[in-house]
């Protein structure tokens, strides 16, 4: 599987395997006998596992793509340039990378204390972060709107506004990027920090130069998952955002209601759109990923 | 790097508070607000038909998708992992799309195909099978949504596992179905274990996919999910906690023993690797 979606905690760990296999000697797993050449019945296997995937998620993913096309050029520049659309996908992408550099700040940050530090109710933080993967999405809108809403004990009433786009979005990305940067960050070697500082490096200097070169690939990953979730979100924000048309509509709503009003063409032309700006998002991530890599 | 304790306790503090605000303190009045009147609401909430039959049809549903994508998804694995095709490296690449689809780009891809007037759907409606709008619709998006949770629980776990057992087994006369099960399948056992949580898990909170595929019909085709939405919008708060409080409550329990049994896998060989790396300066000293 891609590298790209090491989106479940202790992927590294998961690797060698549950404990029964971990436990045997760690022989060289070299397989000698490598990959095999299809028999009859594997054959048939294939064949039938890909009738049923095309079945299920290829040709329906081809059918947006064909649904978007049949008007041509034009008509794809006019579904997504129509004015509440265009805003409604501007929100999006704000809001999406907005959220996504608070993670990767903030799930920098957690990971770094739930790694380097100890304290009483560690655990209960392992568990708040796994709570956003957890509820489902409907729930966490609701859930939300106990603390934002407009009978919130704090009496903060983001309900229909765009800060509840945003907090819907920080919600459900939370653990993209403390997932992803904690591992690394726990097998991350400190000889080699101790080393920096004993020849002088300032704090600063020492996780500018030596750690957050090592964590960029992860923060990366992280940062690009967090987008592309956001970017796709519904249910989280459906019941907070209020759906308002020029302000707080988003894109997935946009998709929807076009859809209901029999209008596929333009449905599929806001879906590509969106698969489109997430492909080049996380593209544009990696290249400055490689950048920072390469400076360190 | 040893930040001084006073930088430490800071960055702690804005942890906690961070994520309080975030989760914790939204959660814990979800929960609250559920048990208000005590149980009351719950059991108000399960003598309302409506509120059974959605519980029922989201079960119904979770039990298919996990009984489907357990087939499905280690049956892939085991070729993707053991055989050698042409466009493997296309088909590994295509199984993790599902994950980056959003939800209602799922439906509308499926409405596209199976819907009345999509590519299949006019012809499989004619011969009287309905797709769109009805259960099977249901159970369509939830598995396209899930399908690569179990595939990525099993193909490292497979991977790692090689090839030597099952050769032994098969050149000592095991017919493949006996090598499947008494090698391959004790092996990946949890890896499989995995996959199925986090499959029901995600099955039962499935909302976007659905709510574009199912016609959201009362009694018909709405699910759980969809009628916590349907229930907060027409201001009966209680029956909308009650249900969002079991749903929620059956998915975090699957996330946390996922989480709690996986960091007991990873404890074991952690610490016996970093073992050595520590002995190590005190061999190079001598």
């Amino acid at each position: 599987m891609t590298s790209t979606l090491a989106e479940r905690p202790g992927r590294a760990a998961r690797e060698r395997g549950p404990a029964p296999a971990a436990s045997r000697p760690r022989r060289a797993r070299r397989t000698p006998n490598g990959p095999y050449r299809l028999t009859a019945a594997s054959g048939l296997g294939l064949g039938v596992a890909l009738v049923w995937f095309s079945a299920l998620a290829l040709i329906p993913l081809v059918a947006v793509l064909v649904e978007t096309s049949v008007g041509g050029w034009p008509a794809f520049v006019a579904a997504v340039t129509q004015p509440q659309t265009a805003a409604a996908l501007t929100l999006t992408v704000t809001q999406a990378l907005a959220v996504t550099a608070v993670n990767v700040v903030m799930g920098t940050l957690i990971a770094w204390v739930l790694v380097r530090d100890r304290f009483p109710g560690k655990r209960l933080l392992e568990v708040l972060i796994d709570i956003p993967f957890a509820l489902p999405t409907i729930v966490a809108g609701l859930v939300l709107l106990a603390l934002y809403g407009p009978s919130g004990p704090l009496g903060i009433d983001v309900a229909n506004t765009r800060a509840a786009v945003f907090l819907a979005f920080l919600f459900v990305t939370l653990p993209f990027v403390v997932r992803s940067v904690q591992p690394v960050l726990a097998e991350l070697d400190r000889d080699v920090e101790e080393a920096a500082a004993s020849l002088g490096a300032t704090r600063s200097t020492t996780f500018r130069r030596v750690i957050l070169p090592a964590l960029a690939p992860a923060i990366t990953a992280g940062a690009a998952l967090s987008f592309a979730r956001a970017i796709s979100e519904y249910g989280a924000l459906v019941l907070l955002s209020g759906n308002l048309p020029m302000r707080t509509e988003v894109g997935s709503v946009r998709i929807l209601s076009y859809l209901e009003n029999g209008q596929p063409e333009q449905a599929a032309a806001v879906a590509s759109m969106l698969l489109l700006v997430s492909l080049l998002v996380i593209a544009t991530i990696q290249l400055l990923q490689r950048r920072v890599a390469r400076r360190g | 790097m040893d930040s001084s304790p006073w930088v430490r306790r800071a960055l702690r503090a804005v942890v906690v508070v961070y994520l309080v605000l975030l989760v914790g303190w939204p959660v814990s009045l979800v929960v609250r607000g559920a048990f208000a009147d005590g149980l009351e609401t719950f059991q108000r909430a399960l003598t309302d038909p409506s509120v059974v039959f959605a519980l029922q049809l989201t079960a119904a549903v979770a039990v298919q998708v996990v009984l489907i994508n357990t087939v499905f998804g280690v049956g892939i694995s085991m070729l993707v992992v053991r055989y050698d095709f042409p466009g493997k490296a296309l088909l590994n690449a295509l199984l993790d799309l599902p994950l980056s689809v959003s939800p209602i780009v799922v439906g509308l891809s499926l409405v596209l195909v199976y819907g009345k007037n999509g590519w299949f759907g006019g012809a499989l409606e004619d011969s009287g099978f309905q797709v769109i709008f009805a259960p099977p619709g249901i159970v369509l998006a939830t598995a396209f949504v899930c399908l690569p949770l179990v595939i990525r629980e099993v193909v490292p776990v497979l991977t790692e596992l090689g090839t030597d057992e099952e050769l032994a087994a098969t050149s000592l006369g095991a017919s493949w179905f006996q090598t499947f099960r008494r090698i391959t399948l004790p092996a990946i056992k949890w890896a499989v274990v995995y996959g199925v949580v986090l499959t029901l898990a995600r099955a039962l909170g499935e909302f976007g996919a659905v709510k574009v595929v199912s016609g959201n019909f009362e009694g018909r085709t709405q699910t759980s999910t969809l009628l916590v939405e349907q229930r907060y919008q027409d201001f009966e708060q209680g029956t909308a906690y009650a249900v969002a409080f079991l749903l929620a409550s059956v998915s975090v329990a699957c996330i946390v023993a996922v989480t709690f049994l996986r960091s007991d896998d990873a404890a074991g060989p952690r610490t016996r690797r970093t073992a050595p790396r520590t002995a190590a300066p005190t061999e190079a000293d001598a």
